[in-house]
C-alpha cells in the first residue's frame, strides 16, 4: 500500500521540480546555449533510467516469488526487439503482452 | 482568418496522429494507478500536477516499493531532465512571449509538443511570434484533454480487471516499449546496458541508490561514446 503523506509529498514536489525544469530557460534564462557536455548527457537520461528502474523486475519478479520467470523474461525481451524494429511503442507493447500470455499459457 | 488562428489550427491537425500514442499511455498509468490502490482524485491530482507520463510511471513503481521520497524524486526528475532540453530549444523562438503566456507553455511542454514546434518552426523560419505561439498551443489542445479523458478511463477500468492477470507485469512492459525505440544508436544501447547491469551488481545499495548511481553512469557513457564517434568523423 502505499502511504498517502509520502504519496502526495512526491506529487507536490515533483510537480514544482518538473515545471522549474520546463520553465528554466523559456521562463528565465533566455537565448542561453547550455555546455555541450550537458546537452549530450541530457539525450541518455530516459534510456539510462527507464530500462535500469524495471530491471530487477524483469529478471526476479515478485509476481513469482523472485524466481526468473520465462514468460515475462521472453515478454520483455519480445517488448525490446519488436520496439527497436519497428519503432513504434504501440507494437512493441503489444508484442510483450501477446508473448507474456503466450508463454504463460504454454507453460501452464 | 488571422495567421495565428491558421497556425493554431495547423497545430491541432498535426497533433492528432499523436493522440494514438496518448490514448493507451495515459490509461496504462490510470490502471496501473488504480491497481497500486491509489484513488480517482489522488490519480488526477497527480496527472494534473505533474503532466508528464514517464516521469509519473517511475514515481509510481518507487512509491510501491517504499522508496524514500528523496530517491523517488531525483529518479522521477532525471526522468523528466529531457525538457531541460525542450525548454533551451524553444526559448529563441518563444522567449519574447509575456511572462504569462511563457508560464502557461512551460506547463504544456512535453514530448509532443516540443517535437511538433521545432519541426514546424524549421520547416516555416518566417513565422512570426503570434503565429509560432498558436501552432504550440495548437499542439497541445487534442493532447491535454485526452491525456485526462484517458486516465479516467484507465482508472476506472483498474476497478473491473481482476487482481491475477499478470498485471504487475505491465509496468515493465510499458517502460520497455518506451525506451526501444530510441535504441538505434549504439551509443544510446551501449549506455541502457550499462545502466541496467550497474543497476543489478548494485542493487546491495539502500534506498534505490544504486539506480541513481547506475543511471548517471549510462548518461556519461553514453555521452562520451557520442563524443567519441563525432571525433572519428571529423
Amino acid at each position: 500500500m502505499i502511504d498517502r503523506t509520502q504519496f502526495w509529498l512526491v506529487v507536490v514536489l515533483l510537480a514544482i521540480g518538473t515545471y522549474a525544469i520546463r520553465f528554466s530557460f523559456l521562463g528565465m534564462l533566455g537565448n542561453h546555449p547550455l555546455p555541450r557536455w550537458l546537452v549530450r548527457s541530457l539525450r541518455y537520461t530516459a534510456v539510462s533510467v527507464m530500462p535500469a528502474l524495471v530491471a530487477p523486475a524483469v529478471l526476479w519478479p515478485a509476481a513469482t516469488g523472485g524466481h526468473t520467470d520465462p514468460a515475462r523474461l521472453s515478454a520483455a525481451g519480445a517488448t525490446i526487439l519488436v520496439g527497436m524494429f519497428t519503432r513504434s511503442m504501440m507494437r512493441a507493447i503489444f508484442a510483450g503482452v501477446v508473448v507474456l500470455f503466450t508463454v504463460q499459457s504454454l507453460l501452464g | 482568418m488571422s495567421d495565428a488562428r491558421t497556425s493554431y489550427l495547423r497545430g491541432i491537425r498535426d497533433a492528432l496522429p499523436f493522440t494514438v500514442v496518448i490514448v493507451p499511455f495515459a490509461m496504462m498509468f490510470g490502471l496501473l494507478a488504480t491497481e497500486a490502490g491509489l484513488h480517482l482524485y489522488e490519480i488526477m491530482a497527480f496527472s494534473v500536477a505533474v503532466f508528464a507520463g514517464a516521469s509519473q510511471f517511475a514515481a509510481l513503481q518507487l512509491l510501491q516499493d517504499h522508496a524514500p521520497v528523496l530517491v523517488i524524486l531525483a529518479t522521477a526528475l532525471a526522468v523528466n531532465l529531457r525538457m531541460l532540453m525542450y525548454s533551451v530549444a524553444l526559448a529563441p523562438h518563444l522567449g519574447a512571449a509575456p511572462l504569462r503566456t511563457r508560464a502557461a507553455m512551460a506547463y504544456l511542454l512535453v514530448d509532443q509538443t516540443f517535437a511538433l514546434s521545432t519541426a514546424e518552426f524549421e520547416r516555416r523560419p518566417a513565422l512570426t511570434m503570434a503565429e509560432k505561439t498558436g501552432y504550440f498551443f495548437g499542439a497541445i489542445t487534442p493532447i491535454l484533454p485526452l491525456w485526462m479523458a484517458a486516465t479516467v478511463t484507465g482508472a476506472v477500468m483498474g476497478r473491473a480487471i481482476p487482481q491475477d492477470y499478470a498485471l504487475d507485469f505491465a509496468m515493465p512492459i510499458t517502460f520497455l516499449a518506451m525506451i526501444a525505440p530510441l535504441l538505434q544508436s549504439r551509443a544510446h544501447l551501449v549506455a541502457a546496458a550499462v545502466s541496467v547491469a550497474l543497476t543489478l551488481m548494485l542493487g546491495f545499495l539502500p534506498y534505490g541508490t544504486g539506480l541513481l548511481i547506475a543511471a548517471a553512469t549510462g548518461m556519461a557513457v553514453g555521452a562520451i561514446l557520442e563524443a567519441l564517434q563525432e571525433k572519428a568523423k571529423a
